[in-house]
């Protein structure tokens, strides 16, 4: 973002005293442009501190070293900073070692004394070297941060006083400030344009610098041709190209020192003259432009769209393959050929390395042109490849400042390395003009919620540079100022308005929303299942959905399980977790090694979390114009395209699921703890589970792997252990426990009408237990459900209290045994009651199981 | 004890004194005396029942000289009763108020020594927690839910269309580069991991009718390498209100009430112009409030403005007659601050310790 140089910007706005020289003075300068809306990014204060002070030569001494090298050794008189003569005056001259060779005695030079910091940081002591205590440094341009020069130390013109503070006579002082610039405020990329806002901000008085006299061209200049025969959204490439000459300059030569100051100040690199103009000039005005060497051009010069498999090798030495969308500045190759043949750059992008100035150039052209926003930034983006010039030309120049900013080129060009302009000139100018705005003055007291009387309304859009014309009354017909391409509706306008009136008239009123219905019954149960999993113990925690492929692997999914179905970026953070999760587990895995490997080994984790399951074959998203409300079929098409993404709930037990204690040993997690999470789950959203065997669902365990299922066989998820494979390819503790279901298939099966309670019966209680023997291999649950159902209206609670396997139940079988607890709504139960119901129910079981009771 | 009739042991003349006579004033006086400091010393319940059986039983002295009162003439009979009624319901009346003393010594004896360290480790099943960004996302839906607000959401993987276009930014537009997007593979897919939660904006104005008063909390992506300030993954939440007359005022009216009920009554919002496709006016919102850490000041709390006619009317809503604001809050940004956690690398790694510090409420 755009460096601004605050003694720059003080030639174009009255700033206050100490603005460009102190931090609380650019800090308040910081403050005052982010009140409308150009946000301080940084401050760049003075990179040099400490005694750097004008010094004069008295004499040097050329001592040559045995590495080869010869220093100078130099008295160096810095006036009030001198040592101490025997009389206690300040007299005599610092003893300095240097080793550049490019001055005289009698120069005046830079010198930093002890106590100086340089950039870098760099700080200046006393020291000795080559057999001298060197008293002080011989500062370069580069080792004070003012240029790239470094072949030999800075020699002052003039002859000011040794002494003299050389921070302030170098500009070393001054306050940069970085600030953000967005997209609608490309103006705000110059000095110009800052200053602008600066004022609008303060009511400081602006100076435009674009108020420059161009002379009426003799004649024709060089031949510039447009041809946009592909213009992009029906917009032109290029529709004004500004081209002028300067010959005998020296183009290729150093800039004044203040100008490289400048450009360094505002992060640029100084090249040579031309080239630093140009630069210089893009900074204060915002217009980008180019300079070529003009011996190298054959005329005309021609704006056109790019041909299959053409290339160029840009400034930077990259070969660009070239795409048909791109904008290029071309002339003709040699004498005969074909105009536009050669390409010379990339439209207000950057330069071709063929037309740049040369150490031999004298005669220049200068191009100053407006080019296609979409075009610009389309090119940029395609390449990989922003400039100074693309930055703003994608933001939006002022069509208005190309012959005004060619003509600053040819003042500085002139001033600074000679040379004399051509009269004749080149303008194509093929602007559309710009369409006034109907807009009411109520809008910005309709929409900001402040009192803005018309005369308010006006002034400010007059400020701004819009021109104002009185049109039906309460309406204004605004012509957007040329430098604010972004000012195209009535709302843009009412949001000039705010800001230059202060959002800090804004007052703050609390709205009064219509009643509202609460949370949804899903995002409700949503939340009551997060607690209760954390009050049962497990810890809730957020992964990134982002996995490998690999990890399909790792959890032992078959070749053609769905859940290898993923959705893949287009480009990942990492290369190797380019895939969104097709379960929450395939994540939160990865969260639980990582707590074991910090020492965390008794560990419940979950997490609730939307997972995302492509469909193939769907068809892409759609992108209907945003002109008006898109048709129903548009909008379900574009719903249709988004891949499915079912909110999931996982869980990972390992460890202890009860902490040892004073108490005793602790208690392993193990599969129960899994299946009762999602029990848990399944009662808090009120729906009954079917929990059967499921011995071929990864990553569980075949023979540990619960499946639950609704009532009408949809698959909710699956709990127990995780296969000991699996445990082992993840690098998880032995017998780590798992669940996941699908939070959504659950609250979508959650009962709608509220429930509707059993009355309580005050008549006592029988209980009876039985125990019944039946195979191994026999589920509980289906014994269970043939109890429970046989024992019919009276069972108020049945519970399985013990599981018995051994030599009195005799090989392949098990005992279950059931406590039952009867009770009728409308009597005392006798005994033949309840040896009624439990023979109902070992009848059911014998029917069902081929159950026998224990013992009978 | 009641039977009167006298058993061999009774006979026993070394055990059964001479009977007291029931007209022995001054007898039967140093036989309660003798009864009553026995009872009062006996210092515990067995010395007590000793002294019950020795001072009441039935061969006791009062005992004894009761049943010599069937042997008085008639006439010295009624007096001879209520001397000793009198003395055996003192001593009666003495034995029970010890026997109660002593019970009570001997309950609060068998209580102190069934006394355990009850600041023993007591909690025999581990406390589990909430991830703190899922906590504050709730309590922010809260505050809203409480003046009206109704909670929204969406899809994480988002159509371009509803992330960008819907928003007034087509695929030319500058910010739609700003925004360092996820893009699904193949690119011509149109799918992209939602940059903010502001699609949801789009989606909900074609779903609902207005007036809508909305927020959403919830996941975006953007392409930042994870380090002490950024994250990949992060949280937002999105505010919507569409309204006859609703201004910039009732937006700031809506987020000094946010800031208030995150950061404290004393906390305010200023709005610093910025830039936005899909909001006109945009602003910033900043929140000063007290306990910012290095002493009240500012920070910088998200992203809001007048949403954009624009978008209206993408949605078939008409701008002419409704107006609307929107915002975008990052949850991590408001739990940093108001948590003071210096570094997001604790907030995304999934690190149990982390959601512990926290428990279950925020």
């Amino acid at each position: 973002m755009p460096r601004v140089p605050l003694a720059w910007l003080a030639e174009w706005v009255d700033l206050p005293e100490g603005t460009t020289s102190t931090t609380v003075g650019a800090e308040q300068l910081a403050a005052d442009l982010a009140r409308v809306g150009l946000e301080d990014e940084g401050l760049h204060g003075a990179a040099v501190t400490g005694p750097l002070v004008v010094g004069r030569v008295v004499s040097l001494a050329p001592e040559p070293q045995k590495n080869g090298k010869t220093i100078n050794w130099c008295a160096v008189d810095v006036g009030a900073l001198n040592d101490l003569d025997a009389d206690g005056g300040r007299t005599v001259p610092r003893g300095i070692v240097c080793g550049a060779h490019n001055f005289a005695a009698g120069d005046h030079v830079v010198v930093a004394l002890p106590g100086a910091v340089l950039p870098g940081p760099f700080a200046i002591a006393a020291r000795k070297t080559y057999g001298h205590v060197s008293d002080g440094m011989i500062c370069s341009e580069r080792e004070l941060g003012l240029g790239e020069a470094h072949d030999g130390i800075i020699v002052l013109e003039g002859t000011p006083a040794p002494g003299t503070d050389a921070i302030e006579l170098l500009g070393l002082g001054e306050q940069t400030l970085e600030i953000n610039v967005t997209p609608d405020r490309g103006y705000c990329f110059s000095l110009r344009g800052v200053a602008r806002e600066y004022s609008h901000a303060t009511g400081a008085t602006f100076r435009d610098p674009a108020q420059i006299e161009v002379p009426v061209p003799s004649g024709a200049g060089f031949g510039v041709v447009i041809a946009d025969d592909a213009p992009l959204r029906g917009q032109a490439g290029a529709d004004r190209f500004v081209a002028r000459i300067v010959r005998g300059v020296a183009a290729a030569g150093p800039s004044p020192m203040w100008m490289q100051r400048r450009l360094t100040q505002a992060g640029m690199r100084p090249i040579s003259l031309a080239v630093d103009v140009t630069n210089y000039v893009m900074l204060e005005l915002g217009q980008p432009l180019h300079a070529y060497d003009l011996a190298g051009l054959v005329g005309p010069i021609v704006v056109r769209r790019a041909r299959a498999g053409e290339t160029l090798t840009t400034l930077d030495d990259v070969v660009r393959r070239l795409d048909p969308e791109d904008l290029l500045i071309t002339d003709g190759a040699g004498t005969g050929d074909e105009p536009g043949s050669r390409v010379l750059g990339i439209a207000g992008v950057m330069g071709g390395a063929s037309s740049e100035v040369s150490p031999t150039t004298t005669d220049v052209l200068i191009e100053g042109a407006h080019f296609d926003t979409v075009s610009v930034a389309r090119t940029s983006r395609r390449h990989k490849l922003a400039s100074e010039a693309s930055r703003r030309f994608e933001r939006g120049v002022d069509p208005e400042l190309a012959p005004v900013a060619v003509q600053r080129v040819i003042d500085l060009l002139i001033a600074h390395g000679g040379g004399v302009a051509d009269p004749t000139g080149t303008d194509v100018d093929q602007r559309v003009a710009v369409e006034p705005i109907l807009f009411s003055v109520d809008l910005p007291t309709r929409i900001v919620g402040v009192e803005y009387p018309a005369d308010v309304v006006r002034g400010v859009l007059e400020l701004i540079g819009c021109a104002v014309q009185d049109t039906e009354p309460g309406f204004l017909r605004v012509v957007a100022p040329s430098w604010r391409p972004d000012l195209t509706e009535p709302i843009d306008l009412v949001e000039e308005v705010a800001r230059l009136r202060g959002y800090d008239q804004i007052p703050s009123v609390l709205p009064v929303a219509p009643s509202g219905h609460g949370l949804t019954p899903a995002q409700q149960t949503r939340r009551s299942v997060a607690r209760s999993l954390a009050e049962s113990g497990l810890v809730e925690v957020l992964t990134y959905p982002f996995v490998s492929p690999t990890i399909h692997d790792s959890l032992g999914l078959a070749a053609d399980d769905p859940r290898r179905v993923a959705a893949r970026l287009a480009n990942p953070l990492s290369d190797e977790h380019p895939e969104l999760r097709t379960s929450v587990l395939a994540t939160l895995v990865e969260a639980g090694r990582a707590n074991v490997g910090r020492g965390m080994t008794d560990l419940g984790l979950f997490e609730i979390g939307l997972v995302t399951r492509p469909v193939p074959g769907t068809a892409a998203a759609g992108r209907p114009s945003i002109e008006t409300r898109p048709s129903d079929d548009e909008i379900a098409h574009l719903r249709a395209a988004v891949p499915p993404q079912p909110r999931r709930v996982a869980g990972l037990l390992t460890g202890n699921a009860e902490p040892a204690g004073w108490w005793g040993a602790g208690r392993r997690a193990d599969h129960t703890d899994a299946i009762a999470a999602v029990q848990r789950i399944a009662g808090i959203v009120g729906v009954p589970l079917t929990i059967t065997a499921d011995p071929d669902h990864a990553p569980w365990h075949p023979g540990r792997c619960a499946r639950f299922t609704l009532a009408d066989g949809t698959l909710v998820g699956h709990a127990g252990e995780l296969n000991p494979k699996v445990v082992a390819a993840l690098d998880l503790p032995t017998r780590s426990a798992a669940f996941e279901v699908d939070l959504d298939v659950l609250l979508d099966a959650a009962p709608v009408d509220p429930r509707q309670a059993v009355p309580l019966s005050t008549f006592p209680i029988a209980k009876e237990d039985i125990a019944l023997v039946v195979d191994v291999a026999v589920p509980a649950a289906d014994v269970f459900a043939a109890v429970q159902e046989g024992a019919g209206p009276l069972l108020e609670e049945l519970r399985l209290f013990d599981v018995y396997t051994g030599a009195q139940v005799g090989e392949g079988k098990k005992s279950l045994a059931f406590s039952l607890r009867l009770r009728a709504t409308d009597r005392t139960l006798t005994a033949q009651d309840a040896i009624a119901v439990r023979e109902a129910a070992v009848a059911e079981a014998t029917r069902r199981v081929g159950a026998l009771l224990r013992g009978a | 004890m009641s039977t009167s009739h006298p058993t061999p042991e009774l006979a026993d003349a070394t055990l059964s004194p001479a009977p007291l006579s029931p007209l022995d004033v001054t007898g039967i006086d140093a036989a309660l005396t003798a009864a009553l400091t026995a009872i009062a010393a006996a210092s515990d319940l067995d010395e007590l029942k000793s002294a019950r059986i020795a001072h009441t039983g039935d061969r006791s002295p009062l005992s004894l000289a009761n049943r010599e009162i069937g042997q008085l003439a008639p006439t010295d009979k009624a007096a001879a009763g209520k001397l000793l009624g009198a003395t055996r319901g003192r001593v009666s009346r003495a034995l029970v108020a010890r026997q109660a003393e002593l019970e009570a010594e001997r309950d609060e004896l068998v209580l102190r020594t069934e006394g355990v360290d009850v600041t023993l480790p007591a909690e025999r099943t581990a406390r589990g927690a909430r991830h703190p960004l899922e906590a504050l996302q709730e309590r922010i839906g809260d505050v809203f839910v409480a003046m009206g607000w109704e909670i929204a959401e969406g899809p994480e993987v988002e159509a371009e269309w509803f992330n960008f276009d819907a928003l007034n930014m087509d695929a030319d537009h500058p910010a739609r580069q700003m925004q360092d997007t996820f893009f699904i593979d193949p690119p011509s897919d149109g799918l992209v991991l939602r940059t903010h939660t502001s699609p949801v904006q789009a989606r909900t104005m074609l779903e609902r009718d207005v007036p809508i008063y909305v927020v959403c909390p919830g996941k975006v992506f953007r392409t930042d390498e994870l380090d002490a300030t950024h994250t990949p993954v992060f949280h937002q939440v999105e505010g919507l209100a569409i309204d006859k007359g609703l201004t910039m005022a009732h937006l700031k009216g809506t987020l000094d009430h946010l800031a208030k009920a995150m950061f404290g009554d004393s906390a305010k919002i200023r709005f610093r112009p910025s830039y936005f496709p899909f909001t006109e006016p945009s602003a910033e919102p900043d929140v000063w409030f007290e306990g910012k850490k290095g002493g009240p000041g500012w920070i910088e709390w998200g992203g809001c403005g007048m949403v954009h006619p624009n978008v209206l009317r993408a949605a078939g809503i008409d701008p002419d007659v409704y107006t609307g604001f929107a915002f975008g809050m990052g949850i991590e940004r408001t739990l940093m601050f108001r948590h003071d956690i210096a570094d997001m690398h604790d907030m995304v790694e999934g690190d149990v310790r982390f959601s512990l510090q926290f428990g279950m409420e925020i």
